[in-house]
């Protein structure tokens, strides 16, 4: 009886969006009467950061700062249809259907800009800061904040715009079965340390390092925060989480989420994290979907670090003390 | 059922309300006075999420009664930022990029405050330890453990 180390090593690539009735996300940009820019989704933010990186993208095609940018989300009775956020489609689907509706908007205010200053809407530029100016000639400018009132109160614009971005439904080739099930792929590989008791069954992470393509990252940081927690969420699915019972007899399955087991904050292993940036072809601005991925490889590589400390395959999961108990048992018995 | 009058001090500033007998505080403080800070999850004391600090200690206001607390002084994250200037602790955690859905925020930095009124040079041992009956879903803890220990340490320079 002893603890046995062991090394794993798992590799992935994962889907960006789904297949079933087509893909689609739309999106409704307008300005405010002052020059700020709305966006309307019913895409969810549920703390993945969907709002910021919805004005990063609104903002970077509008030529505007972010911070003049409010994104406005999640009313599905009144907002722009949304699939929804799920199949790490969110960033990919709704940043496409943003940048199209922002364009749209764009080109309304430099025509506008272009009536106001008596050029032509195509000799004209954003300067980032909230002006715009004629090619080659800054001094010759006006503020977006003018523009805008030249479009509610003068001209009778409206500055907006409309974007929809649609993956149409692929259907199964009749001779081969294949589809195309998604677009881009994000890539992911993990090795994990594990230590195993092999008279407990108990698991031990000690590290896990993992390398996340993901496209370009829109927001490093925050990109970060969500591969540092996935990646803690896949130690968690690997070794602890279910809704079955733990043991065999249902009556001693958890009845609610009090007894859904996670760990806590002192049971974290060593974790690395390396992004690597592969632009995507159809991503806003090369993005692809980083976010259910990163939780993934950690439990396969987790799986493979536990046989090759004590030698027992685990096809199951969570990786439960009974069932290497068990695997070990029946390993002896030979 | 009957009422039952109750009266402390939420942040600093008194508060009288009329409940139910077997009111939560979590419930008063919400549903009652507006205090929308503390976060109801679990409501039977497993989550830390409705953390709040009571006469100085760390309590669950989901198995507190609220008329267990009359004359008492309560502190919740809505009240920790001054003059529209957040706490070193919200600071920091938005700094360490330490929030995500956020659920579990109030409640984390309500343990961590108890921690660092106490202790204001914690070891990254004592803030594990502070933090364990909280949990977070989203960020893998440890974003929230480096908040906590740098601003124990933007702490301990202004105090220097
Ligand atoms: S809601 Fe009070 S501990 Fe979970
Ligand atoms: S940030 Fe979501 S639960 Fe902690």
């Amino acid at each position: 009886m002893a603890i046995r180390r062991g090394r794993g090593v798992a590799a992935i690539n994962y889907p960006t969006g789904m297949n079933l009735g087509g893909d689609p996300t739309q999106a409704l940009v307008h300005s405010t009467p002052t020059g700020n820019f709305m966006v309307t989704l019913s895409s969810v933010d549920l703390g993945q950061g969907m709002k910021q990186i919805m004005a990063q993208i609104c903002a970077e095609t509008i030529g505007v700062p972010t911070d003049r940018v409010v994104v406005d989300t999640a009313d599905t009775d009144t907002g722009p249809h949304c699939m929804g956020t799920f199949a790490s489609r969110g960033t990919h689907r709704a940043g496409n259907a943003v940048i199209q509706a922002a364009k749209e908007a764009r080109q309304v205010m430099l025509e506008v800009a272009a009536e106001e200053l008596e050029v032509n809407a195509s000799d004209l530029e954003t300067d980032g800061k909230g002006n715009i100016q004629v090619k080659g000639a800054p001094q010759k400018s006006i503020s977006i904040f003018d523009v805008a009132l030249s479009a509610h109160f003068k001209r009778g614009r409206s500055i907006s715009g409309r974007g929809m971005f649609l993956i149409p439904r692929s259907y199964p080739e009749k001779e081969t079965g294949a589809m195309k099930p998604s677009t881009c792929y994000a890539h992911a590989c993990t090795v994990a340390e594990v230590e195993v008791d092999d008279e407990t069954g108990e698991v031990t992470v000690l590290t896990v390092k993992n390398v996340f393509e993901i496209g370009r990252a829109l927001n490093p940081k925050m990109v970060e925060q969500q591969l540092v927690g996935g990646s803690w969420m896949g130690i968690s699915h690997a070794l602890y989480e279910t809704t079955e019972p733990y043991y065999p007899n249902r009556d001693h399955g958890g009845t609610d989420f009090n007894q859904y087991l996670m760990p806590g904050p002192g049971d974290l292993a060593q974790t690395e994290i390396i992004v690597l940036e592969r632009p995507s072809a159809d991503g806003p601005f090369g993005a692809k979907g980083p976010g259910e991925m990163c939780a993934n490889p950690q439990i396969p590589a987790i799986a493979n670090a536990v046989f090759d400390a004590v030698g027992v395959r685990i096809d199951t999961l969570p990786i439960t003390p009974e069932r290497i108990l068990r695997a070990l048992k029946a390993q002896a018995a030979g | 059922m009957a009422k039952v009058p109750v009266q402390f001090t939420l942040n600093g500033s008194e508060k009288a309300e009329f409940i139910e007998s077997g009111t939560t505080l979590l419930h008063a403080l919400r549903d009652k006075i507006g205090d929308m800070s503390p976060k109801g999850a679990c409501h039977q004391g497993t989550c830390g999420a409705c953390s709040v600090i009571i006469d100085g200690e760390l309590r669950l206001s989901c198995l507190t009664l609220a008329e267990t607390c009359n004359g008492a002084a309560i502190r919740t994250t809505a009240g920790l930022a001054e003059g529209g200037v957040l706490h070193p602790l919200q600071r920091a955690f938005l700094d360490a990029f330490a929030t995500q859905c956020g659920f579990c925020t109030p409640g984390m930095i309500m343990a961590a405050k108890v921690l660092l009124d106490r202790t204001p040079n914690p070891s990254r041992e004592a803030v594990v330890e502070a933090l364990s009956g909280n949990i977070c879903r989203c960020t893998g803890y440890e974003p929230i453990i480096q908040a906590v220990l740098t601003a124990a340490r933007a702490n301990s320079q202004n105090a220097a």
